[in-house]
């Protein structure tokens, strides 16, 4: 809508009225009002709550249990950390969710692009039918899935394992649908050229499909990852002893302790910290690309 | 090598195959690479996502506790007991407040973030990203964040209101505060989705058009309601589907923010609650499970049904 200003040269400007010209005083007031005021809202209506999480985090008790409240901590008390990882063993959990996020969206991650690659490079009767019914996958919730897959893995030895909280969700379609939908994109001459070669399905694959779909595994990859991090139904259900609790289902341990005795909120800030923070740090990074994988469908619809 | 097999690839997955004069050397070739490279994921999603959909129908016809090994049968007695005591009502109702008023109010607000972003000031790359951070943020450590700020005693709300001479409510004893609460906290955590993608269909209106109209002399209100609005409707009813589906699917923050589900027991959270909380009544959170799934199917058809009447809309 800003076009004509910026495309034409200083005779045009004459011809747009004077409230729109660029840097008149109505205009810098409307720019102020409709441009910067809602933006700066939405912005500090997000990043209250979480600056909120981390200066409480390095309150001490005393600064939390007031009705006198200062929004800065005097000094910065390292205790509240401390304290969250020795009342449970927070570096347990880290370190579980740590390799069930590693493990399992590595896996993930292989099995969609092997699957996607499958259905869209490899010959084979009922490709449609194979691609619907993980489509439907798609859209049947984890939720729902809880108890029957508790009782199945509950059955073959996986409560308290980390095995047994990666194990059910290595399954994707969302990650082979977005693949899928992005192989399917690929100029036909990349391969040919290598089909000349005499290079196999395999070859083709790891030396040509993947590294020209870096940007999309990456989405996949990342938007994986994030979930993996943050999942909390299932890794709650299949764990009930802390040596192989994950990050956010600990957190709950750490509540149940230091809940409701009002000086816990600051360690219970830590640990929310310890939880938020790595996704944020990752986020902040490569939004872009998770951005854009978590609104996939939105387009193609 | 064959003509055939320098075909595209991609008309292979888009129409059918080639035909092929025999089943040759190659073609056998494709099948067994095919199932080395698919059949694993297959397999778990037919094991993990297909299984367990079948087997909550089954787990419904019993009354059963989890853990038990021995079950009695009782055919649909459990479907009869959901909607004949207060259960559904109550969790129904539940349900569809907490629906309605998350899937409104992110749409709305989200509508009105993206209109903000759309505004071509410096910084909306900033401010988008900003407002998204929430969406993929642990639901644990966000309950956990929020519950200190309602927190009546040394929450920083109580502490605003204290100021301005009043005095916080009860928000996790009131069953119906808990649920504005857990409302408004949800709202926070996903408007930024709705917002990015709002603000994606706003990107893509046709300029000339609405360029066009602002020349013609409609004013900014005017453009939105008569234009913009009309042509965002497939973004609408997309987001519109996609936040009934994850509404429906709300747990993280429930169980964090109010675990014993006082006020705030959706389908979801009341499965979860009889089987694996003081209730232990498997069958009948598998009943539940089922009639949530049966929803979440129904809505889902409607998607598929009205977009592809659409198709060619978007």
């Amino acid at each position: 809508m800003s076009a004509p200003a910026t495309i034409a040269p200083s005779p045009a400007a004459d011809r747009i009225p004077a409230r729109d010209r660029l840097f008149s005083k109505a205009n810098f007031a409307k720019t102020i009002a409709g441009g910067y005021i809602p933006l700066v809202l939405a912005t500090l209506i997000v990043f209250l709550p979480l600056a909120w999480m981390v200066l409480s985090s390095f309150k001490t008790p005393g600064e939390i249990v007031t009705t006198d409240l200062k929004i800065l901590p005097e000094q910065l008390y390292g205790q509240n950390y401390a304290e969250a990882m020795t009342t449970v063993p927070f570096g347990r959990f880290f370190l579980n969710s740590a390799i069930v996020t590693f493990v399992g969206s590595a896996i993930k991650v292989t099995l969609a692009i092997l699957t996607a690659y499958a259905l869209v490079f490899v010959r084979f009767p009922f490709k449609n039918v194979i691609f619907i019914l993980i489509l439907v996958a798609l859209m049947v919730p984890p939720q729902v899935a809880i108890l029957p897959n508790y009782v199945l893995i509950a059955g073959i030895g996986g409560k308290n394992t980390l095995w047994g909280i990666i194990l059910p969700g290595l399954g994707t379609a969302f990650g082979t649908f977005l693949l899928r939908q992005h192989f399917m994109t690929l100029p036909s001459s990349i391969l040919e050229a290598a089909e000349i070669d005499g290079a196999g399905h395999w070859r083709r694959l790891w030396r040509i499909v993947a590294p020209v779909s870096l940007p999309s595994i990456a989405t996949v990859a990342l938007v994986t990852i994030v979930n993996e991090w943050n999942d909390y139904i299932w890794p709650l259900i299949i764990t009930d002893r802390p040596e192989t609790m994950t990050l956010p289902v600990g957190l709950t341990l750490l509540q149940n302790s230091e809940g409701n005795t009002g000086s816990g909120w600051g360690i219970l800030m830590a640990g929310a910290v310890l939880v938020i923070l790595p996704v944020l740090v990752i986020f902040a990074m490569l939004q872009r690309y998770i951005v854009a994988g978590l609104t996939q469908g939105s387009v193609s619809n | 090598m064959s003509k055939l097999e320098l075909d595209r690839p991609v008309a292979v997955a888009e129409g059918a195959p080639p035909r092929r004069p025999r089943w040759s050397a190659r073609s056998r070739r494709d099948f067994f690479i095919f199932l080395a490279m698919a059949l694993p994921n297959l397999i778990l999603i037919a094991v993990f996502t297909y299984r367990p959909l079948f087997a909550n129908m089954q787990y419904s016809t019993l009354d059963w506790t989890l853990g038990s090994t021995t079950a009695r049968v009782v055919g649909l007695d459990n479907y009869v007991t959901f909607f004949t005591s207060d259960d559904a009502p109550r969790v129904l109702g539940t349900t569809a407040v907490f629906t309605v008023f998350t899937v409104g109010l992110s749409m709305v607000l989200g509508l009105l973030v993206a209109l903000a972003l759309n505004s071509k000031v410096r910084g909306t790359t900033f401010a988008r990203a900003a407002v998204f951070a929430p969406y993929v943020l642990s639901g644990v450590g966000v309950g956990l964040v929020w519950m200190f700020i309602f927190d009546p005693g040394y929450g920083v709300l109580a502490w605003m209101l204290r100021g301005l001479g009043g005095k916080s409510p009860e928000w996790f004893n009131d069953p119906q505060l808990a649920l504005t609460m857990v409302t408004i906290v949800y709202v926070w955590k996903n408007l930024g989705y709705c917002a990015v993608v709002y603000l994606a269909g706003l990107q893509s209106l046709p300029n000339d058009v609405m360029e066009a109209a602002a020349l013609d002399g409609a004013g900014a209100v005017r453009r939105f309601w008569n234009m913009a609005l009309p042509l965002l409707s497939p973004t609408t009813f997309f987001l519109l589907i996609t936040t009934i589906l994850s509404s429906l699917q709300a747990f993280d923050l429930i169980r964090i923010m109010t675990p014993l589900g006082n006020g705030t027991s959706t389908l979801i959270y009341e499965a979860y609650l009889q089987a694996f909380g003081a209730y232990n009544r498997a069958g009948y959170s598998a009943s539940i499970s089922v009639i949530l799934f049966a929803i979440l199917l129904i809505v889902t058809v409607v998607q598929v049904r009205f977009v592809e009447k659409k198709v060619h809309y978007a």
